[in-house]
């Protein structure tokens, strides 16, 4: 039986128009800025100074507080400058710039292209590792992979999920990692079952990916049997934590709660091969398959991108903005950011670029909300968008936290479904985080 | 005959009855308000703004009647005039408090600061502000979706559709303080009205490096300090690249306006 989750979800269509064409290494950028704020938590701390030379892999920042990454230049060549450049929000981070000189890499970095199968780590060395290599979740949310392997006192993770689920329209990065790197994910997927210590692991794959579906069960079912294969429904938003975890194991992670409070630690594609990567080749996390697609442009591309590349260069590279598009995006259609400045940079977690035109853009024109609760049945937290809105504009705080507010996972199915065109999320997520904020300051 | 005689005089007694037993329960449960609430409400604008901190002209009112002294209390609408009222009417002292209007520190209009980016959002400053730094390279700065214009309970502040910046009409202005807390930038303040409606004020909030600031906008304040210099008063402070003038000690001499290499620093009504 084909599974999914058991409430909510939309079912937009797929768009994976970049579904077949193959990664192929970008080309070097003239200069990377690279951020001390690629993942959540506390921006690393520079350990290099202006007029270094660094080469490809060097470690350049190291992880400053608990939830906090290692950052490794993703090119060789001398640093120019460490100072604070805006993000692709316009945030302010710190940043470390460098201009490239050839393409010099570490010693240690393993380049070949053998795949490496037998484990030499422990559990704790694997972690360890891991947090050196400044893995973090490539799913989205960046957050450090070493602290979600890391075992919670008194919650104990029985199984290890894997999202392949790319249930965001647009995106092929994770398709094209699992057709080109199947066993590499495996053995990835296996190495972070050593590290939690725990005997079966669940693949979720959508179906509208039936090849990746196909080879990956061949080569697990060969070598691999305890990764069981599962084949998802197609349907947004599946590759949220909460909604794989549903589908998979038909368990409820409760409010506030944490996946590992179900038993289980849910990890991305991406993120399985950097683990292989970084365990097996010594190679830490500085590139990463983006997809750069779009209807408006001609050719669809599939890159491994390093790190540090501004929207600038990459844009320029795939021939300059088409003239009909209006918006870039960075992620999927349903949320990913707009990029506002073309001299941001990519981080760790950028999966996608995305060009869109007018016609794909616009907003249509907002009405009355006319009570047909399409927003409830798509919320695929259980909760009542409409009303969320309501009182988020009377700024009624108290009912907000009564009906969950903070529960919500930013998806975006309620304005994606909301015929009369009202921007839910948007008041939602402004009133979330207000909800949050009152809720952590409690003792 | 005798069915009437007895159905009136059982509903008299019964009637007599409950009445007794409600004259009792009054007693027992009767709440003794202070009767002067009601007067110091009547003596209220009642707008209910809250710009006092109460959450009404009645909650102000009980407020008033409770507190031992009136010199913590301001209603905002009324001013100094009905707080002598309501002083005069409880009998306790009261302190003169110098009336305040609603400042805009933001000039960032469409010339002096250039948009590098559409926003095409929902139309509200707080949920811009909650996705992104903003439509221009000041990360400061007014957003220009209006907030403080809906917030306003007096009509007393309006977006200027040239400018994109709001303005405020001194006249209607009860300093009640509404749109301060609907700028999610904290662009507005409330400042003493000053003599003659006389105010000076730094008209930036930008606290971003002389340079990173004047790249954003043209009339951007550096942190240069060159009005800290040329103050007689000791009213200027800057602090993290931002000028401050402290309009309890500004004697609103305009020598720093004129100083201000990038014309941040604004006179209002001298001509």
């Amino acid at each position: 039986m084909i599974k999914t989750f058991s409430i909510g979800g939309i079912h937009p269509q797929d768009y994976k128009i970049s579904a077949e064409a193959s990664i192929e290494n970008f080309p070097l950028a003239e200069t990377a800025y690279i951020s001390m704020s690629q993942h959540l938590g506390a921006p690393a701390e520079p350990v290099v100074a202006k007029g270094d030379y660094v080469k490809v892999g060097q470690l350049i920042a190291k992880a400053n507080g608990f939830i906090s990454a290692n950052i490794h230049t993703s090119v060789s060549g001398k640093v120019i400058s460490i100072e604070q450049l805006q993000d692709l929000a316009g945030n302010i981070s710190q940043h470390i710039v460098i201009r490239r000189e050839g393409d010099d890499w570490m010693e240690n970095i393993d380049k070949s292209e053998d795949v490496i199968r037998t484990i030499k780590f422990s559990g704790e060395e694997i972690i360890a590792k891991i947090a050196e290599n400044g893995i973090v979740g490539l799913g989205g949310a960046a957050f450090p992979t070493h602290i979600k392997l890391s075992p919670v006192p008194n919650k104990k993770a029985g199984c290890l999920i894997i999202n392949g689920s790319e249930c965001e329209p647009y995106l092929t990065s994770d398709y094209r990692v699992m057709i080109e790197s199947p066993e590499q994910i495996l053995i990835g997927t296996k190495i972070m079952m050593k590290a939690l210590n725990v005997q079966s692991a669940f693949f979720g794959v959508e179906e509208n990916k039936p090849k990746a579906i196909g080879i990956l069960k061949e080569i697990a079912a060969k070598s691999y049997p305890y990764i069981k294969i599962v084949t998802l429904k197609k349907r947004y938003p599946q590759g949220g934590e909460k909604q794989l975890i549903d589908a998979i194991t038909g368990r409820r992670v409760p409010s506030m709660g944490l996946p590992v409070d179900t038993g289980v630690v849910v990890q991305n594609v991406g993120t399985a091969l950097a683990v292989y990567e970084a365990i097996q080749k010594n190679k830490p996390l500085f590139e990463g398959v983006v997809t750069i697609t779009g209807e408006c442009i001609t050719e669809q591309r599939n890159f491994r991108l390093r790190v540090g590349t501004t929207y600038e260069t990459i844009i320029s590279a795939i021939g300059g903005f088409p003239k009909d598009a209006v918006k870039l995006i960075s992620g999927g259609p349903m949320m990913g950011k707009a990029v506002s400045r073309m001299d941001a940079a990519s981080v760790k977690s950028t999966s996608a670029l995305l060009l869109l035109t007018e016609n794909q853009t616009k907003r249509g024109e907002e009405g009355s909300c006319i009570r047909c609760a399409k927003c409830v049945n798509s919320c695929p937290m259980g909760l009542e968008p409409y009303l969320l809105n309501k009182l988020s504009m009377a700024g009624r705080v108290e009912d907000l936290e009564k009906h969950m507010v903070h529960d919500c996972i930013e998806c975006g199915c309620c304005s994606y479904t909301c015929p009369s065109n009202i921007p839910l999320l948007d008041a939602i997520r402004l009133s979330k985080y207000q909800v949050l904020k009152i809720i952590r300051s409690r003792p | 005959m005798d069915t009437v005689i007895f159905t009136i005089v059982s509903l008299t007694v019964l009637g007599f009855l409950l009445s007794l037993i409600l004259y009792f329960v009054a007693q027992k449960f009767k709440i003794v308000e202070d009767p002067r609430i009601d007067d110091v409400e009547a003596i209220m604008p009642g707008v209910n703004c809250g710009g006092c901190g109460y959450a009404g002209c009645r909650a102000f009112a009980e407020g008033c009647v409770k507190a031992e002294n009136l010199d913590a209390m301001f209603c905002p609408v009324g001013g100094n005039e009905t707080m002598q009222k309501v002083a005069g009417y409880l009998g306790i002292r009261v302190e003169e408090k110098a009336p305040r209007v609603a400042v805009v520190r933001c000039n960032g209009t469409c010339d002096n600061r250039p948009k590098t980016n559409d926003y095409d959002g929902y139309s509200s400053c707080a949920v811009m502000a909650s996705l992104y730094a903003g439509d221009t390279d000041c990360r400061y700065g007014c957003l220009g979706q209006g907030d403080c214009e809906l917030s306003c309970k007096f009509d007393a502040i309006k977006m200027n559709p040239v400018t994109g910046l709001p303005e405020v009409d001194a006249q209607k202005c009860t300093a009640c303080g509404a749109c301060v807390k609907s700028c999610p930038r904290v662009i507005i303040e409330l400042r003493n009205k000053g003599i003659k409606n006389r105010r000076i004020y730094v008209s930036c909030i930008n606290k971003d490096k002389g340079g990173v600031a004047k790249k954003a906008c043209a009339v951007a304040c550096t942190g240069c300090t060159k009005c800290q210099k040329v103050c007689a008063f000791d009213a200027i402070t800057i602090t993290s690249n931002l000028a401050y003038i402290d309009y309890n000690k500004c004697r609103l001499c305009r020598k720093c306006v004129t100083e201000c290499p990038t014309q941040a620093i604004w006179e209002v009504n001298y001509d």
